[in-house]
């Protein structure tokens, strides 16, 4: 039984969240009602001529840079042309001679360990409009709202071995783009796109074998099945002694199979050109400096500095470095009251479950780190109890409140009244003359009995530490 | 030596270019497609080796605007010319894929 | 007052003296139009009415100091690859035949402001594709010089117009000469500036790198204040240069003493008619009388200029053309089976045989194993071609070229032979190729009446050059004469 290798290769599509379109002034805003972000130039009306979003460079320069590419200085747009009706001009301005970042790298980590995965080019481009398949009349109706927006093109060696790879690849590029704030590149969401490249060979051949590309893979698990549908067709085919055909397939997650796209009316030669209504763009050293300069520290010099400064461990480190938005919260939280490992604790659990439990987006967090410092050191300070503490940042995460108005407001504050407490003790033992005498006969358990009733009764405005003591100084007596 | 236009070439910049001709017009653009062919193989004559193709003649780089919404809702003005149009986009025959 | 004696400059000069008014000029171009449109057809379309209203609101403006411009007032014809807002712009194409642009040309909200009045859309050639207007889809365009030849192109009607009087100015489109070879076939003045000089926003593309609107008019000074109210810096046009230097009209000093003209060796040879060379070198000798030192010189790579036109113009062509594809706009074929069916009809059905040519051949020179071969090779042959006028600048302020093989064939002659007709540009398209400006003065004519015109070309942003020395030229040889009175009547 021969054994096979998976090779596979990236395209990923990353939408930027520039707030204009790459050639024109219309609003990249998602879910506006159909073209009414469109422009002559967007449609593609004659005599119309492209203009070029300046940020639109920046973005990809950085997202470059973030990925240890090479930049090239003196760089151009191409037309890639083919007919359908997503692209108006029935060209796509793209970049193929001289791509604006080439030669990069990305790190990867996964079971096997880490892996560097080359990145060959990326380049920019702008996306296609959408369609739409009216089953009514059989026939198809066209957008162009997101004809335009600027996207740009990671293009991958095929270093890929696995779907766990591919996986962990897609998700190192998400998390850079986030950084980045260049892309909230969401695979479900359409902002990020990937094509898989795959072809299969021998172990220990050093060619590569017959890749085909696969489209249409809208989730990681599509990814990944897409990915062992393909090795196995492949593997079939060579092993029946048939070849592999170069060739684009889709893939039908619901089917869980693929089927070639190909057909007679694709010329498939794209006649790439020199766009000669762009002029070219030269991107200075100072430039680069400036864009370098700017980008903040990414995750894993975040990782590693919370395990140094804040001497997390890498398991928490890692989460709480997912969302840079996220980390933004905690360590402000954390200069805040001083004390890193509680706070990384309390957003390990509580803000974690809470963004679980409402299904939010964790850049769309939004209390204030203080708030949560305050209420955290009102914790440590014993003024609120754990339980009450957890109520109350449900309110902060919600409403952002001032927890410590709240807790005022609310009566929520513990306050060290020991005559109070003394004589509330001695209610609720006089109210309970039964479970005592089991508690005065050996029975310690029932302690808990009366420290759950004098917690409800104190309604949890009382340090459970004063009320043992309180409680089993007035046992005491009572023998 | 010019490229053969052949029918094979033919067919291929018909697909290209969106184009169906008759067989008569395929033979007629063949032939008129050779004879242009033919004629520009006079560039063979100069030595270009060194010369770097010049796709802008100007120097001019760097041409960009800022990144400000100047576009608002336009999709009355774009859908006044479509030919066929639904639901306020522009209806085509199926689409596959 | 015989209107039509006067210059646009004339005409705007009387309406502020109020010896004329705006509708007295719009009146008498569209009387010309009466008496000659059926035989010359210049125009695919005309606005009398509204015409008519502008001319009462630009009158007023006048009046109140809202237009104060030295061409305000004029009426002005605009060649149909010029989108105007609410205005049919069919490019002379079927597949354009409905097709009215929601926004207008940088070029025409610039005439708007400058008190213009426009008065209509010119005829041409299928999307700027030809060198007589003959591959129109609406009809030829004749000569109003003599009707049984053609106007030249792809700007024939824009200049008809001018020549039979019926505008005082007109806006032409050149892309390898498609404004200069028909102003000389028609006797006026016509000229291409700088690449990057007027904003392409608007024009619908044939060729990107090449294409340029430039002015019509019946002399140099027309030409210099039309061009100074169109040219200018726009952010729409990524191509669009920065210049401050176009203040044009106070270029035509008239001082050539001394100027230096150079005249490429191989334009002269064997392919022009005598007549025109004979005109030609006329010409020659008044520059030198007028103190003007002209020189021969060799334009080595002058054999080369035609296929490097024609490669990098098809091929660009071929992509621009794309967009007409029945989705969007314009025509789309009634009967289809499938989207790719829809494409191929409707292109096959709406584009002409002269535009099917060149997209096919730029498919080809821009397609998979050819592309080196052919489209670098012709950008490569586009630098050397280049450097040689930059050479030959370094030498001569100014290059005199005839701006024809030969004055205006007859109609039904030159679309026998493609390959002929694209070499007889001979003396334009390089002038496209190196981005520089060319205009068209008249200067002769033949046996027939038929005009002569000699080009001149600048280096680029070199427009006063041009200007001084059309003008000085235009002095000394005096009076041209027009169509209406000299030459079979149209």
């Amino acid at each position: 039984m021969k054994q096979y290798e998976t090779v596979i290769g990236l395209e990923v599509h990353v939408e930027l969240a520039t707030k204009t379109k790459i050639f024109c002034g219309c609003s990249t805003e998602f879910g506006g009602a159909p073209n009414t972000h469109t422009c002559p130039v967007c449609t593609g009306m004659p005599g119309s001529l492209p203009v070029l979003n300046k940020k639109v460079v920046e973005f990809a320069i950085k997202a470059g840079l973030a990925a240890n590419c090479h930049i090239h200085q003196y760089c151009k747009f191409d037309r890639k042309n083919y007919f359908y009706p997503d692209n108006p001009q029935n060209y796509q301005i793209s970049q193929l001679y001289l791509p604006i970042c080439y030669d990069g790298a990305v790190e990867i980590e996964t079971s096997a360990g880490k892996k560097t995965v080359r990145i060959h080019e990326m380049h920019m481009e702008e996306d296609a409009g959408k369609l739409i398949h009216d089953e009514w009349e059989d026939c198809s109706l066209v957008d162009y709202n997101r004809s335009g927006v600027p996207l740009i093109e990671i293009v991958s060696e095929p270093d890929m071995r696995s779907s766990e790879e591919v996986i962990a690849y897609l998700e190192k590029l998400r998390c850079t783009m986030q950084y980045l704030g260049v892309s909230d590149c969401k695979l479900q969401e359409g902002s990020m796109r990937a094509d898989v490249n795959l072809s299969v060979r021998e172990v220990g051949s050093e060619t590569f074998g017959t890749r085909t590309e696969m489209k249409n893979l809208n989730s990681f698990k599509a990814i990944a099945r897409a990915i062992e549908g393909e090795r196995e067709r492949q593997i079939e085919l060579l092993e029946e002694g048939r070849a592999v055909v170069q060739e684009t397939r889709r893939w039908d997650d619901n089917k869980e199979s693929s089927h070639a796209m190909r057909s007679k009316e694709d010329a498939k030669d794209y006649r790439y050109f020199p766009d000669p209504d762009l002029p070219p763009i030269h991107i200075s050293d100072a430039w680069i400096e400036e864009l370098r300069g700017s980008i903040p520290e990414l995750r894993e010099a975040k990782m590693e500095r919370y395990q140094k400064e804040y001497e997390l461990p890498a398991y928490d480190a890692g989460i709480l470095t997912e969302s840079r938005h996220l980390a933004g919260l905690f360590e402000e939280t954390a200069v805040l009251m001083g004390n890193p490992k509680k706070a990384a604790n309390w957003f390990m659990v509580e803000v974690l479950r809470l963004i679980k439990d409402k299904g939010l987006d964790p850049e769309k967090v939004n209390f204030t780190p203080k708030h949560l410092a305050d209420l955290l050191s009102m914790v440590e300070k014993k003024e609120v109890s754990a339980q009450n503490a957890k109520k109350v940042f449900e309110k902060v995460f919600d409403e952002d409140i001032d927890p410590v108005i709240y807790i005022e407001e609310k009566g929520l504050k513990i306050v060290e009244d020991t005559g109070f407490l003394a004589e509330t003790v001695k209610k609720i033992v006089d109210a309970n003359p039964g479970p005592l005498a089991e508690l005065l006969g050996g029975k310690d358990k029932v302690m808990g009995f009366f420290v759950g009733q004098l917690m409800r009764e104190l309604k949890g405005k009382a340090n459970p530490d004063s009320v043992r003591k309180a409680l089993t100084e007035e046992i005491e007596r009572r023998r | 030596m010019a490229k053969m236009i052949d029918d094979e070439t033919m067919e291929n910049v018909c697909i290209l270019a969106k184009l169906s001709l008759t067989e008569e017009e395929k033979e007629k653009a063949k032939e008129e497609m050779q004879k242009m062919l033919d004629y520009v193989e006079k560039l063979d004559e100069l030595d270009t080796s060194k010369v770097e193709p010049m796709s802008h003649i100007f120097g001019d780089e760097n041409v960009f605007r800022e990144d400000v919404v100047t576009n608002g809702d336009n999709s009355e003005a774009m859908l006044a010319n479509a030919p066929k149009q639904k639901e306020n986009q522009y209806q085509v025959p199926k689409t596959i894929g | 007052m015989d209107l039509g004696a006067f210059t646009a400059l004339e005409l705007a000069e009387k309406i502020k003296q109020h010896q004329i008014s705006v509708l007295d000029g719009v009146k008498y171009v569209f009387d010309q139009m009466e008496k000659h449109e059926d035989t010359v057809h210049a125009y695919l379309d005309t606005y009398k009415k509204e015409a008519y209203a502008r001319a009462k609101e630009v009158q007023k403006g006048i009046e109140d100091g809202t237009y104060t411009g030295p061409l305000a007032g004029v009426p002005i014809a605009i060649k149909d690859n010029i989108c105007i807002k609410g205005k049919k712009t069919t490019c002379a194409s079927k597949i354009l035949e409905n097709f009215v642009p929601q926004y207008n040309a940088e070029v025409i909200d610039r005439l708007e402001k400058a008190g213009l009045v426009i008065i209509g859309k010119t005829n041409m050639d299928e999307f700027a594709m030809g060198s007589t207007t003959e591959t129109s889809a609406y009809g030829v365009t004749r000569n109003p010089w003599n009707p049984d030849h053609v106007p030249g192109g792809s700007s024939g009607g824009s200049c008809a117009a001018v020549a039979a009087g019926e505008a005082y100015l007109a806006l032409g489109s050149d892309t390898g000469g498609s404004i200069r070879q028909p102003s000389s076939y028609c006797g006026v003045t016509g000229i291409k500036p700088t690449y990057g000089t007027v904003s392409r926003y608007g024009l619908v593309a044939y060729a990107s790198s090449l294409d340029q609107i430039g002015p019509v008019g019946k002399d140099v000074a027309d030409c210099a204040a039309l061009l100074e109210i169109i040219a200018g810096h726009d952010t729409k046009d990524s191509t669009s240069i920065k210049r401050d230097d176009l203040d044009f009209s106070s270029t035509m000093t008239d001082k050539i003493v001394g100027m230096k003209f150079g005249v490429p060796k191989e334009y002269l040879s064997s392919g022009l008619d005598p007549e025109v060379k004979e005109a030609f070198m006329n010409t020659l000798k008044s520059l030198t009388e007028m103190g003007a030192i002209v020189e021969f010189f060799s334009m080595k790579t002058t054999e080369y200029m035609i296929p490097a036109y024609y490669i990098i113009a098809s091929a660009e062509a071929s992509s621009n053309l794309e967009r007409f594809d029945g989705v969007k706009y314009g025509f789309r074929a009634k009967e289809y089976e499938g989207l790719h069916d829809m494409y191929k009809k409707t292109r096959t059905e709406g584009f002409g045989e002269e535009v099917k040519r060149r997209i096919m051949l730029g498919s080809f020179v821009l397609s998979s194993g050819y592309y080196d071969a052919y489209y670098l090779k012709a950008l490569r042959t586009k630098a050397l071609i280049k450097k040689e006028f930059n050479e030959a600048f370094e030498k001569y302020d100014v290059l005199l070229a005839p701006a024809a093989p030969s004055t205006a064939p007859k109609l039904g002659e030159s679309l026998k032979d493609p390959l002929a007709m694209y070499l007889s540009d001979i003396y334009t398209v390089a002038i496209n190729l190196c981005g520089l400006p060319g205009i068209t003065v008249p200067c002769g004519k033949d046996s027939k009446g038929l005009p002569v015109g000699i080009q001149m070309i600048g280096d680029c942003f070199k427009e006063n050059n041009l200007f001084r020395a059309a003008h000085a030229y235009e002095k000394k040889r005096g009076d041209f004469g027009t169509a209406m009175e000299g030459g079979e009547k149209a």
